[in-house]
């Protein structure tokens, strides 16, 4: 079946003229239409316009100017601006936005021959762990559709794991791309922070965002992120850096590697069906012949509360351009400047989203920025230093990448501190910079189960490599949820 | 740490946010449950550490000070909610 193919083997089918872009394009668009009724994975379906650029990219391969992945079809998070195509964040704010031009990362994709099937949905301006802040509406699970997907990235990873597109684009604040990507049992790479270009992708905390792979497997994300990251000089952000060729290296072996597991990743809080398959799989890296040490990351369980100010601090002054005036939402007949800022901030944004930029606003307001902001700067600066104090002894550090399997749609909304608690082990990931991959580990509670691993700065050649190594002697990557597989 | 009521319209107010009656009740009780959790920072003494901005500790680019856009305004006006002359409308500002 097409849909379980990787992106290596539906490039070689293109190349070999077994099937053209416009037919496998037009093969998950009707995917797309039959299966994704109950998920709700998509807020845009792109259909007349990834056929065109299937036929541009059918003729680019018919005149052999074809890369590795010119023809194969993809979904972009509703984060991303594409130009021409509604670019919505998941908000009310820009349900009637249309970029005026395209991300890096669309760029880049665009320019490599990929073929946009849509925009997946996510929570509003990707703050949230459920994909239920959305203003279209909650995504389900596909392998348990009473269960959210997770997110804020919840559409990209849900579509992904119905395979309703090979691959998907995603970002990860606090968890956004390895949380929804564990929960919903594909693998999810958040890059070193200034990896990938945060240009044209909308700002929620401008020094946690980076965008990244979310696809079935760590070959598929190592080609993919080929492809995205790069030095970006319309990102002040961006780093300088070659790419590395991280197809290359996925074969190389994993023997004499040094595990480290974060004993504080492990305690309480950790449901014990889950900590069982995590535990499979480091033991399945141990029969490879790594080396598992026990680590300590003792301020681990502050990232929680610093991210919680740090991150609705940046929201807060990210958002302010939403004020009715150039683009975006404005309510009617604004009787004065106030009463229009007022009343579309009040009818454009949700509740979430309200909730993190007054908090935001409170913590950078006069009198509480020290007690706030800076005492949670400076714990990044803790917590960055203990990452780095236990990389120095061990090549990467693996953990659940959730506390839990997803959970029932509805069952955190009203309680925001235990749906925050989801992201508790990839949180510090993003406050360090560094980055962390999650993949399939087997599945508890019928649901599946993620495991994380984390790597020193720009080490996502040796994270791919490693979740590949996994991925040869297990099969978890490959399963797809019965109703899908039609 | 609770905040009261009035915490949380002067926060609305500066955040441009405009909270009804039980919108308002229902924010300081979720802020208050919030900023509670926050406070758990201040179990560790932070002392002597930098406060860190940047993971890579990077500083700001500089460029040649040229010309490097073109002019797209009036692209960028089609989606404006009101324009005239090539000028963002808002309600009257000065009577």
């Amino acid at each position: 079946m097409i849909f379980q193919y990787s992106l290596a083997q539906l490039s070689n089918m293109l190349s070999e003229g077994q099937i053209s872009s416009i037919e496998l394009t037009q093969y998950y668009l009707d995917r797309i239409d039959t299966l994704d009724k109950d998920l709700n994975s998509f807020i845009s379906v792109n259909a007349a316009g990834a056929l065109l650029q299937a036929k541009a990219a059918d003729e680019q391969r018919a005149a052999g100017n074809a890369s590795l992945l010119t023809g194969v079809p993809l979904a972009h998070k509703d984060i991303f601006c594409t130009e021409g195509i509604k670019t919505s964040c998941g908000s009310k704010m820009l349900d009637n936005f249309i970029a005026p031009y395209d991300a890096t990362v669309v760029k880049k994709l665009k320019a490599a021959g990929m073929v946009t099937l849509g925009k997946t949905n996510m929570d509003e301006f990707a703050m949230g762990s459920s994909n239920e802040t959305s203003f279209y509406g909650a995504v389900r699970n596909p392998w348990a559709k009473d269960s959210v997907p997770g997110g804020s990235s919840g559409g990209s990873a849900s579509a992904v794991a119905a395979r309703l597109a090979p691959c998907a684009t995603g970002t990860d604040t606090g968890g956004s791309i390895r949380q929804p990507a564990a929960l919903c049992g594909i693998t999810g790479l958040k890059p070193t922070y200034g990896r990938v270009s945060r240009y044209g992708m909308i700002a929620f905390a401008s020094s946690l965002d980076q965008g990244g792979p979310m696809t079935r497997s760590a070959e598929d994300a190592a080609l993919m992120l080929e492809a995205m990251s790069g030095f970006d000089e319309r990102d002040s952000t961006s780093i300088d850096r070659p790419v590395d060729s991280y197809a290359k290296t996925l074969n190389d072996d994993v023997k004499g590697l040094k595990i480290g597991i974060p004993k504080e990743f492990f305690a309480e809080g950790l449901d014990p069906d889950v900590g069982s398959c995590v535990q499979a799989a480091i033991d399945e890296y141990q029969k490879m012949g790594a080396t598992i040490v026990e680590v300590s990351l003792p301020n681990a369980m502050l990232a929680m509360p610093a991210y919680y100010v740090v991150a609705p601090a940046e929201c807060s002054s990210n958002l302010s351009r939403y004020d009715g005036v150039r683009f975006g939402y404005r309510c009617e007949s604004p009787v004065n400047l106030e009463d229009l800022y007022k009343r579309s901030r009040s009818e454009g944004f949700g509740a979430e989203v309200k909730r993190r930029i007054m908090i935001g606003t409170y913590v950078l307001s006069a009198g509480y920025y020290d007690a706030y902001y800076l005492k949670a700067q400076k714990l990044r600066q803790l917590i960055s230093q203990d990452f780095s104090r236990v990389l120095e002894k061990v090549d990467v550090i693996m953990s659940p990448t959730t506390p839990t399997t997803a959970f029932s749609l509805g069952s955190k909304t009203d309680d925001p501190v235990s749906m925050y608690l989801s992201d508790i082990y990839t949180i510090g990931v993003n406050l360090a910079g560094l980055p962390g991959i999650s993949l399939p580990a087997g599945f508890a509670q019928g649901k599946p189960v993620g495991l994380q691993i984390i790597g020193d700065y720009f080490r996502e050649g040796l994270l791919l490599n490693m979740a590949h190594k996994y991925q040869q002697v297990t099969d978890w990557h490959q399963q797809v949820p019965e109703e899908f597989t039609q | 740490m609770a905040l009261v009521r009035s915490d949380v319209e002067k926060i609305a107010h500066l955040s441009k946010l405009h909270l009804d009656e039980s919108s308002s009740q229902e924010m300081t009780r979720e802020l208050s449950q919030i900023m509670s959790f926050v406070e758990q920072m201040d179990q560790v003494d932070t002392a002597g550490l930098t406060p860190m901005a940047h993971p890579q500790h990077a500083i700001q680019r500089l460029r040649e000070d040229t010309v490097t856009e073109t002019d797209h305004h009036q692209q960028f006006q089609e989606i404006a909610p009101q324009v005239d002359c090539a000028l963002y409308l808002v309600p009257r500002v000065i009577d």
